[in-house]
Order: structure tokens, then C-alpha cells, then sequence
């Protein structure tokens, strides 16, 4: 399926004269893309690898069916074939066409079960988030970290860095660390949200009253980019969301800075990032 | 089918025999008061290109604001939040429906089974008049104070009180009701019709397919509506009457809300697609001078859509925090949908296969329905599987899905209806030139507004956001050139309205020739105020 994509890219590229190649470290959208962002977690992958195969099952029904209407239209026109046959039967062909899409479901939902219970809970969970969300910010506390707390609000377009990304900034991400298990226990402190990070595979509403559980561990380095995607009032579009994931070491160090900024009640850095040489090195040490 | 009068319906009461009395009341009486269903239906179908026109307007006013990065039209978010409800709910409730069940429903149901009226003429004028206050109540939800901006599907918190203060939210909330009790009068209307007042001979396994979606359509409408009413007077109550129904600090749950909603709400995406499936079986059928294959198959497959569309409401809720086994059963149970709908499909290629086919207006409709329900159905697929929604769901791809189902899919069957019926109507044709112009302007607009969303969705870009982050620039810029063009055509559709009103052609009693069967075509166009004064009989 990872050829198949490669191919359609390249023929993409080929067609339109823009580059779809994913580069190695890009995480957010990007103009004219036209799959889903690079998969950052084993969660995405498995979700980029499902929606493949279904996919290609689709596109080949899609096809069959605008092939067989062509084809009738053409064959069967009433200049080619002025006297109507009067065939309104055959048993065979409607088992046929009862039975072959069920296979074709089978075929799809073995996968797709497997996928939905392998989203669900978090096994061996390595440290936990708690987001919650808040009309029109995100607040993220860590149990594990003493506590730590600190709310995540939306770069105004006025205070947009050079680089940064419109919608998409926030002035402090979530920070975890890389190759852990973490989970993520929602939660809204007034209408529902929904915490949405399409690269790392997450999305779960934030409903008030209730903490719903995923989970997430993310592959590489960098900055992932969602936003919040259930309808929220006004601000709705104005609440994005950034999850940074370093290495184990750096993780520490900033939970150090965060808690002490944290305590004085000034805006945490969000840690440098990283690069690829750090990733290599941090992944040896697991 | 094949259903032929025995006794031809040829009264001598059409419209240009002026020697019988024919009882046409005054124009006050007539119209207001009326109890035809006929009348009725066209009451029904101008109203529904009201609202259509109304929700298009409102739908190019939001591409528009999309067309660029950056706010440019709207006011603030809560501004579009209220366009983008007052859009959803106008074109469900006060433009398909209406058209569909309403429209083509009263005029069709009745003549297709041999029955002089509906069962119920005073309900049915009821039902009809419901709607217009209901459409003021939807307008007025949308220009008082900030307008009400839940969304169409209304999820408390963010409809209660709290986040949506004022009469604006009460306004929408009533709004539904009255939609809400006409459309389950008109259920009960439908049900008893075609139950009891079918010409001797029409049994109900000789019934017309678009009488079999009307009939399933009828008791989805009866089952489902029900609990949409019960939502939504807990949440006027919530609101007004400091009740927690949906309300955790008082013991309430929001998820209620969202079981009670979906339970109505899928059943709703059905009740809005099968007529257009009966619509479609008549036009191909008709324009393959063929009868349709596998009628019994097509009927039932009906009849299990509309069982099986009553126990996958989660599917819309598969990342509300929902127990997985629960999740995997909706999943299940989602899928086995695409079996009866590929019966469908195929059993209209099936019905073309070795036809002689006539590519008249109405089948260009219906061709292209095929087509786009076929995109819609299996991005419809890709979503049901919950591990893919958990990156899908309620972004995009779920924007380009239900439109290629509704604004593509219902829609087409309403614009194939309207030329394959309007001449029987009116007793005036359409230009033929023009409808195809309209059809093929129409197909073109409604892929490059919506094909595009599906790339959009893929990489991430939530729906109802009023901006969003420059890398879905260019294809949202692509999807508004789509929607202007839509635009177009439907102005064009308005010009092709008042043509074919001002055409002077006569009509034959069955002008699509021999391949139309139905009742309909054994009587004048149009046919006379009171028809079947003497029932027909089918051999
Ligand atoms: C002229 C063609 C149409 C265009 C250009 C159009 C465009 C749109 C747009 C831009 C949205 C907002 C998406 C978002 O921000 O989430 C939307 C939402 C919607 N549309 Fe359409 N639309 C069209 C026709 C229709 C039709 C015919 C139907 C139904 C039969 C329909 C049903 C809906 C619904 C249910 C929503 C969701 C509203 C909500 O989020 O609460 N649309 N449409
Ligand atoms: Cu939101
Ligand atoms: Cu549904």
C-alpha cells in the first residue's frame, strides 16, 4: 500500500508540478495535500494503513460502477439498441451482487476491529495528561509531574512569529516525551470539544462531567499540529493545539522549567526543537 | 410494475372540459383551505424551492467567507456558527423533505395507487401549513440577537441557556417542533393512504417502488420524530424550566442528548434519500423503456434500510467516549448497510443493462444520482469504520460525504423528479436545451464544490470553522469557484421555472412513451382537480 501511495504522489507531483512527497519531518498540512498528514505514532500508522487498503477497495467500486453506467449508456442507447430486452430476473446475479459485498466487508471490518481495540485504552500506560478543555483554550495538568498545570491559548494573528503558522500556534504546546505511552484522560469545564491531532491518530470529544480515556505515544520528534473540532461558540476556530514531543532528557529539563515557571506564574518556553542528530541519539537510549 | 387501468381514468373533468363540473374553489379556498392532495403538493414543492433557494443563499454566503484565509464577510464566529445551523436545517427540514415526501409524495402517492385523495385531506393541509411558521421561527432563530449557533445538531451544553441565552435558540427549537408534528402528521397520513386505499388489484407487492419509499420513509418518520420531540422538549425545558436533562451539575448527561438526536437523526439521513430512490427506480426504469429488475429485491432492500437504519444512530459517536465493544457493534451493524444499497445500485444497472435508453432530462438526474450516491455511499464506508473516524470524524471528509449523499444524492432525485414529472404537473414541458444545460452545470459545480473537501478533511481541516490555517488555502479556494458556479445553475433552474410555465405546448397523457407505467401517465396533464372518480382496476 506504502508503494501505491508513493506511486499516486509521484504521479501527482508529476501532474501538478507540486511536490507531494512528504518530507521526512513535516508535521503540519501542507497547501494542495491531498492524503492525510504524515503518521506520527503507531496508532496513525495503523489508521494511514486501514484507510489504505479501504481505499483502494473503494476507488475500484467507484470505478466499476461509473464504468458499468458508461458502458450501458453507450451499449444500450436507443440508436444501438432500439428494442428493449425484457429481462427483469436472474437469481444468480442478485445472490452475486447480495454476496460479493459482504466478502468485500469482511474483508474490511478483520482490520478495522482489530484497529478500534488496539485505539482504545492504554496498555502499560508510561505517565498521563489530563486536558481540559475550556471555552476558547486547552489547560493540560500532569498527574505525574507534581500537578504541573499551565493553559494553552491560541498566537493571535498580530503576534504571529515569522514561521509560525497561522491557526495552527499556540504559545505553550503540550509537551511529552517521545516513545512513551502516555495516556489522555478529556474533559470540558463547560460546552463539548474535542481534542483533534490527526497526526498522532488522536481525537476524543472533551464532554463536561465525564473523562474519556486514549492514548498516544508519539514516534518522532516535533511539533503536531490539530484543532479543536467539535463546535464550541464563537471562538470555535480560535482554539488550536500543539503537541511537542522531545526526547526522554530534554523532557526532563523542561518539566524542571515548567514547574518552576509554572510556580511563578510566567509562560513556559516551549523547548527548542530538536534535531534529527538528538532523535537518532534519543532513540539509541531507549 | 406494470400497472395498467382497466377503465381509463379519462374523466371528463380535466381542466379544458368546461362543460362538467369540475369544483375548482376560489382562488382563497383553494389554496389556504385546501384538502387536494395535488394542490397540497404544490403548495409542498414551491415552499421546498423556497427553503432551497434560502439555505443556497446562505450555503454561497458561507463559501464565499471560505473562499480566502483571513475573516471576511461574517461578523464573528457566532455568527457563522448560526449561517452554518440555519443552513443545515433549512435545506433538511424545509427543502428535501418538503420536496420529497411532501411534494412529490402527495402529488404521486395517490394517483400511483389508484386513490382518489389521501386518506386524511384536512391533516395533510395541516401538515402543510405547519411549515411556513416553522420557517419563520428558523429565520427569526438566525436574525435575533447573535442568531442561534449550535449546529444543526444541537449538542447541549452549547444549546442550553448558558451558551446560547435568549429566544434565538427557543426560536430553532420550535421551529423543529412544528416541522417535527408535520411531518409525523403526514406520516400517519402516508401509512393509512397506501394501507387502505389502494385500487382493487394493487396489492402491496405490485405497488409502485416510489409508493414503497414513501411507505418505509413514512414509518421511519414515525418512529424517529418521535424522540427528536422528546430531545428537544428536554432541552426547552432544561433551557426555560431550570430542568438537567442534559446537564451534568445537576445529574443530566450531554451523551443523552447525542443517543436521543443520532436515534432520530440517522433514520433522518434515510428518510431524506429513499424517495429518491423510488424516484429513480420510475426514471430509469421509464427511460430504459425496461421493467425495473429485481422489484421485489429493490422493495425489500427499502424495507432493510430502513430496519437496519435504526441500530447504527452511534456511528455519529464513535469518539464521545463510548465503550469499544459498543463502538465495534456500530461498526458492524453500519456496514451491513452497504449490502442492500449495493442491491440498489446494481439493480439499476441492472434495469439499463439491455434497455434502449433514452437520455432525456430526467435520466441525466438520475444517471448522475447513481454516480454521486455511489461516491457518497462508499466514503460513507471509509467512516463507519471507527478506527478511521477517530482521525475523520467531524472534519471535511465528513462535509464532502454527507453532501455527496444529500446536496448530491437527494438533491439530483429532486431535480430528476421535477423534470420527470413537471409536465404531468403543469401540463407545460421544460426546454429541453436548458435542462441539460442545467443538469451538466450542476454536476460540474457540485464535484469541484465538494470533491476537493475530501482532500481537505484527509489532512485534517475541521468543519464549521469560519477560518482555518493557510495549508487549506487552495483547495477551499477551489471548493468556493464550485459553489459560485452552483450558484449559477440554480439561478438558471429559477429561468427554467418561469420558461416552463410560459411554454404553450400541449401535452400527451403519457409523453415519456411507453416505457412510463405507472397510473400517473393514464391520466391528462395535468390531471383533472378530482381524479379517480371511478377507481381503476388493475388486471
Ligand atoms: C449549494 C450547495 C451547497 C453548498 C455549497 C453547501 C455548503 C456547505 C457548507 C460550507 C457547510 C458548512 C460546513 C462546515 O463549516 O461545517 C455546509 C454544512 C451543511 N450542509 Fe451544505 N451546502 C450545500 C447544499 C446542501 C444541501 C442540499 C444539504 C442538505 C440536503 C446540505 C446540508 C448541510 C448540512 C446538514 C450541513 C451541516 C450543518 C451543521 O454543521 O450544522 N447542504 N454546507
Ligand atoms: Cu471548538
Ligand atoms: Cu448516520
Amino acid at each position: 500500500m506504502h508503494v501505491l501511495r508513493r506511486l499516486f504522489a509521484t504521479l501527482m507531483t508529476l501532474i501538478t508540478g507540486v511536490s507531494f512527497a512528504a518530507p521526512a519531518m513535516a508535521q503540519a498540512p501542507r497547501n494542495w495535500q491531498l492524503g492525510m498528514q504524515t503518521a506520527a505514532s503507531p496508532v496513525a500508522e495503523r489508521i494511514h494503513s486501514l484507510h489504505d487498503l479501504v481505499m483502494v477497495i473503494i476507488t475500484v467500486i467507484t470505478l466499476f460502477v461509473a464504468g458499468l453506467l458508461v458502458y450501458v449508456v453507450w451499449r444500450f442507447n436507443a440508436v444501438r439498441n432500439p428494442v428493449p430486452s425484457k429481462l427483469s430476473h436472474h437469481t444468480g446475479l442478485e445472490i452475486a451482487w447480495t454476496v460479493i459485498p459482504v466478502l468485500i466487508l469482511v474483508v474490511i471490518a478483520i482490520p478495522s476491529f482489530r484497529l478500534v481495540y488496539y485505539e482504545d485504552r492504554t496498555q502499560n500506560a508510561d505517565m498521563t495528561v489530563k486536558v481540559m478543555a475550556h471555552q476558547w483554550y486547552w489547560e493540560y495538568t500532569y498527574p505525574d509531574s507534581g500537578g504541573l498545570n499551565f493553559r494553552s491559548d491560541w498566537v493571535q494573528d498580530a503576534d504571529l512569529k515569522p514561521g509560525q503558522l497561522r491557526l495552527l500556534e499556540v504559545d505553550n504546546p503540550l509537551v511529552v516525551p517521545v516513545g512513551k505511552n502516555i495516556r489522555i484522560l478529556t474533559n470540558s469545564a463547560d460546552v463539548i470539544h474535542s481534542f483533534y491531532v490527526p497526526a498522532v491518530g488522536v481525537q476524543r470529544y472533551a464532554i463536561p462531567g465525564r473523562t474519556i480515556e486514549t492514548w498516544v505515544r508519539v514516534d518522532r520528534p516535533g511539533t503536531y499540529y490539530g484543532e479543536c473540532n467539535q463546535i464550541c461558540g464563537t471562538n470555535h476556530t480560535y482554539m488550536p493545539i500543539a503537541i511537542t514531543a522531545v526526547p526522554a532528557a530534554e523532557y526532563q529539563a523542561w518539566e524542571k522549567t515548567a514547574k518552576a515557571k509554572f510556580a511563578e506564574g510566567l509562560p513556559i518556553p516551549a523547548p527548542a526543537q530538536t534535531s534529527t542528530e538528538t532523535i537518532r541519539l534519543a532513540q539509541v537510549q531507549h | 410494475m406494470t400497472a395498467s387501468t382497466q377503465d381509463h381514468a379519462h374523466d371528463g373533468h380535466g381542466y379544458g372540459h368546461d362543460g362538467h363540473h369540475d369544483h375548482k374553489p376560489s382562488f382563497f379556498v383553494r389554496w389556504l383551505c385546501s384538502t387536494n392532495h395535488k394542490d397540497i403538493g404544490t403548495l409542498y414543492l414551491i415552499f421546498a424551492i423556497m427553503g432551497g433557494l434560502t439555505g443556497g443563499a446562505l450555503s454561497i454566503m458561507m463559501r464565499a467567507e471560505l473562499a480566502h484565509p483571513g475573516v471576511q464577510i461574517f461578523s464573528s464566529g457566532q455568527h457563522w456558527n448560526a449561517v452554518i445551523t440555519s443552513h443545515g436545517l433549512l435545506m433538511i427540514f424545509f427543502s428535501v423533505m418538503p420536496a420529497l415526501i411532501g411534494g412529490f409524495g402527495n402529488w404521486f402517492v395517490p394517483i400511483m395507487i389508484g386513490a382518489p385523495d389521501m386518506a386524511f385531506p384536512r391533516l395533510n393541509n395541516i401538515s402543510f401549513w405547519l411549515l411556513p411558521p416553522a420557517y419563520v421561527l428558523i429565520i427569526l432563530g438566525q436574525v435575533t440577537g447573535d442568531g442561534a449557533g449550535p449546529g444543526w445538531t444541537l449538542y447541549p451544553p452549547l444549546s442550553n441557556s448558558t451558551f446560547q441565552g435568549g429566544p434565538a435558540g427557543d426560536f430553532v427549537l420550535f421551529a423543529l417542533h412544528l416541522a417535527g408534528i408535520s411531518s409525523l402528521l403526514g406520516a400517519i397520513n402516508f401509512i393509512t393512504t397506501i394501507f387502505n386505499m389502494r385500487a382493487p388489484g394493487m396489492t402491496l407487492h405490485r405497488m409502485p417502488l416510489f409508493v414503497w419509499s414513501i411507505l418505509v420513509t413514512a414509518f421511519l418518520l414515525l418512529l424517529a420524530v418521535p424522540v427528536l420531540a422528546g430531545a428537544i422538549t428536554m432541552l426547552i425545558t432544561d433551557r426555560n424550566f431550570g430542568t438537567a436533562f442534559f446537564e451534568p451539575a445537576g445529574g443530566g448527561d450531554p451523551v443523552l442528548f447525542q443517543h436521543l438526536f443520532w436515534f432520530f437523526g440517522h433514520p433522518e439521513v434515510y428518510i431524506m434519500i429513499l424517495p429518491g430512490f423510488g424516484i429513480v427506480s420510475h426514471i430509469i426504469s421509464t427511460f430504459s423503456r425496461k421493467p425495473i429488475f429485481g422489484y421485489l429485491g429493490m422493495a425489500y432492500a427499502m424495507v432493510a434500510i430502513g430496519v437496519v437504519g435504526f441500530v447504527v444512530w452511534a456511528h455519529h459517536m464513535y469518539i464521545s467516549g463510548m465503550d469499544v465493544d459498543t463502538r465495534a457493534y456500530f461498526m458492524a451493524a453500519t456496514m451491513v448497510i452497504a449490502v442492500p444499497t449495493g442491491i440498489k445500485i446494481f439493480s439499476w444497472i441492472a434495469t439499463m443493462w439491455g434497455g434502449s435508453i433514452e437520455l432525456e432530462v430526467p435520466m441525466l438526474w438520475a444517471i448522475g444520482f447513481i454516480f454521486l450516491f455511489t461516491v457518497g455511499g462508499v466514503t460513507g464506508v471509509v467512516l463507519a469504520n471507527a478506527g478511521i473516524d477517530q482521525v475523520l470524524h467531524n472534519s471535511y471528509y465528513v462535509v464532502a460525504h454527507f453532501h455527496y449523499v444529500l446536496s448530491l444524492g437527494a438533491v439530483f432525485s429532486m431535480f430528476a423528479g421535477f423534470y420527470y414529472w413537471i409536465g404531468k404537473m403543469s401540463g407545460h414541458q421544460y426546454p429541453q436545451t436548458l435542462g441539460k444545460i442545467h443538469f451538466w452545470m450542476t454536476f460540474v459545480a457540485v464535484n469541484i464544490t465538494f470533491f476537493p473537501q475530501h482532500f481537505l478533511g484527509l489532512a485534517g481541516m475541521p468543519r464549521r470553522y469560519v477560518d482555518y490555517p493557510d495549508a487549506f488555502a487552495g483547495w477551499n479556494l477551489v471548493s468556493s469557484y464550485g459553489a459560485y458556479l452552483g450558484g449559477v445553475s440554480m439561478v438558471l433552474f429559477v429561468v427554467i421555472c418561469f420558461m416552463t410555465f410560459a411554454s404553450k405546448q400541449k401535452l400527451a397523457d403519457n409523453y415519456w412513451g411507453e416505457g412510463a407505467t405507472t397510473l400517473e401517465w393514464t391520466l391528462t396533464s395535468p390531471p383533472a382537480f378530482h381524479t379517480f372518480e371511478e377507481l381503476p382496476r388493475l388486471r
